[in-house]
């Protein structure tokens, strides 16, 4: 089982991912019940991409995510991750993505090295892989002796850059991150978008949604959801001059204003 | 298996991490076990009890005045008809009644054999079986007390009825109680709570993005919860065998067996409660109100199952404590075999898959 996984993983780039995105919808739609959630969104994402994915909140920014890895089904639409049917292929996707959701999501009460050795485990990385990857990891992390430490007891902003390498270590085609920068101070936050460009760099795709409109100037293209529509989609330099902007912030604004959907 | 180890072994970190839940796991259930122990070894004393003397002889009232004067017993008041007698039992006024025929005195002083009755409210069982031992003693101290020397002692022979509860369940009820509930508790709580605690922290979520089966989850979760249900099994054992002296009639190995098959079962209810619940406080709830509580009052660990009103018989039923604490009563206290609780383990086994379809099915559902 395990040596499978890291086959299918290999082959998968020459022959179930022919457009070579690696994230591509079409009028991708969820309701649940009468309220259409996602409406028909379509959008393409390209390998080793940082693609934002911006919304006021109730906009329908998590349920698109939860569709993309396979939590959700999509109730009309296309859509394909790493290569592989969102509908058919959940297991494939699933081997081929990392996640970070935005409570930090490691297991608090197990040291920074076990839950690393625990997520290594899960995506059926072999024991000397583990090793080696947990090491490069806790370098470029900079822990010394917190290495062994409980996770409950590191500072947020570490903790986050834990959740965030825990999140690459098995080396995904794309990494789903969940507002990853909540609560956390800009200088953390600085240091957190460098890890997101050296996995970038590295090949990564990174598919982040945020509720910062700086960081939203970090992405290489991003897309602003409006109730449950894609509104504008481009890099943060387009967007500006299309709606004649100083900074995204103003972007952001000038379409959360048409947003009809109210949420108590 | 690489990663299904991975993840018993995760389990085993977060309960050795948790020194409460540590404590509640291994310490708790000894500590009831001893607790409900010594707290059974009830003094009897002052215990009100009646006569229907038909006989009025001597000897039957000698042997009334030495019931009487003894520490144990307070004669609240005679009696002339069986209605009175069962009467004053229904409204609590006494305990105990002894019955003594007309023809007791001529028996004895011509044959030297004479029979009485003695009735005892069984509702409690271990209080009955108390007070009896002690009426028969002093019966036994008066026919070797008031035998005439020259002849063989009196021999009276006493008839006991025990009102309420004929089979007299044994003094030693509790301990198969204790394990029903203890397995109950550490099954059906702590696993419960244990996946929801994931859920709240949200690294369910991470789970659930991951190629790992839900399946793989569910049962990684148990295995660590089984194997600490066994020790406290084999330590509630020791205990009350070798400190409170009960005795193990039955195989032990038939016991374990059935402490297993009732552990499954716990543990599937358990993942169900945890596959309808989103809090850890939902979870103990359920688990704590909807399950001990029954548990406790239903399955026979208190009260008489056979004395109960029908509706709450059927309820019992739906119980898999009740099922085990009468299959686990059969072999640990009567020593019975196989043969005498394949119902019981028939059905408690017929449960657990049941709830293990059922939660399996609503775990992939949630997705």
């Amino acid at each position: 089982m395990k040596s499978s996984d890291n086959h299918i993983t290999s082959s998968s780039d020459s022959t179930g991912n022919p457009s070579g995105f690696m994230i591509e919808t079409g009028n991708l739609t969820k309701k649940f019940g009468d309220f259409t959630a996602v409406d028909h969104i379509s959008f393409q994402v390209s390998k080793g991409e940082i693609f934002g994915f911006l919304g006021a909140n109730g906009a329908g920014k998590t349920t698109a995510m939860r569709m993309l890895c396979g939590l959700l089904s999509p109730t009309s639409g296309k859509g394909r991750v790493a290569g592989f049917d969102i509908y058919k292929e959940q297991d494939n996707i699933k081997r081929n993505i990392g996640y970070m959701s935005q409570r930090f999501s490691l297991y608090e009460d197990l040291t920074v090295k076990e839950n690393m050795r625990l997520f290594g485990g899960i995506y059926g990385m072999d024991n000397k892989d583990i090793k080696t990857k947990t090491a490069d990891s806790l370098q470029e992390l900079g822990l010394g002796s917190e290495q062994n430490l409980l996770v409950k007891y590191l500072p947020s902003g570490i903790k986050q850059k834990v959740a965030f390498a825990v999140s690459v270590f098995h080396s995904p085609k794309i990494v789903f991150l969940d507002e990853p920068t909540g609560g956390v101070d800009p200088i953390a936050r600085r240091k957190f978008w460098e890890m997101i460009y050296r996995a970038s760099e590295q090949g990564i795709t990174i598919f982040v949604t945020t509720h910062y409109m700086d960081e939203a100037e970090y992405c290489n293209r991003v897309s602003m959801m409006v109730d449950g529509r894609i509104d504008a989609l481009d890099s943060p330099v387009n967007l500006r001059t299309q709606f004649n902007a100083r900074n995204m912030d103003e972007v952001f604004r000038s379409l959360a204003r048409k947003a009809k959907r109210i949420f108590p | 298996m690489v990663r299904f180890s991975i993840f018993v072994k995760k389990e085993f970190l977060h309960i050795f991490r948790d020194v409460r839940t540590m404590l509640l796991l291994l310490a708790m259930p000894m500590i009831q076990l001893i607790i409900f122990g010594y707290a059974i070894t009830n003094e009897i004393k002052n215990t009100p009890f009646a006569v229907w003397n038909e006989s009025n002889c001597n000897p039957a009232t000698q042997l009334i005045q030495k019931i009487n004067g003894s520490q144990y017993f307070d004669l609240t008041g005679y009696y002339t008809s069986v209605g009175e007698i069962n009467k004053a039992f229904q409204q609590g006024k006494i305990k105990m009644a002894v019955i003594i025929p007309n023809q007791f005195g001529n028996d004895l002083f011509h044959t030297g054999k004479a029979d009485l009755q003695i009735i005892a409210d069984a509702s409690d069982p271990n209080e009955a079986s108390a007070v009896t031992s002690y009426v028969q003693q002093i019966i036994m101290q008066f026919q070797q007390e008031s035998s005439p020397e020259k002849t063989i002692p009196y021999a009276i022979r006493q008839e006991v009825k025990m009102l309420y509860n004929p089979q007299s369940e044994s003094a030693y009820n509790f301990v198969p109680g204790i394990m029903g509930l203890v397995l109950m508790l550490i099954c059906s709580m702590m696993t419960s709570i244990s996946i929801v605690r994931e859920k709240e922290q949200g690294t369910m979520e991470i789970l659930l993005v991951s190629p790992v089966k839900p399946i793989f989850i569910v049962l990684s979760k148990a295995v660590p919860y089984f194997l600490i249900a066994m020790i406290d099994v084999i330590s509630i054992l020791l205990l009350s065998r070798f400190l409170l002296h009960v005795p193990i009639e039955g195989n032990i190995f038939l016991i374990l067996l059935l402490c297993m098959t009732f552990t499954l079962s716990a543990l599937s209810l358990g993942l169900l409660i945890s596959s309808i619940t989103k809090t850890q406080q939902a979870a103990m709830l359920i688990s704590g109100i909807g399950l001990m509580l029954p548990t406790i009052l239903l399955s026979g660990l208190i009260f008489q199952i056979e004395n109960m009103p029908l509706i709450l018989r059927l309820v019992s039923d739906i119980l898999p404590a009740k099922w085990f604490i009468t299959a686990i009563k059969d072999v640990m206290i009567k020593g019975l075999g196989f043969t005498a609780i394949w119902q019981e383990c028939a059905i408690l086994t017929g449960m657990t898959v049941f709830l293990l379809f059922v939660s399996i099915k609503r775990f992939k559902n949630r997705l």
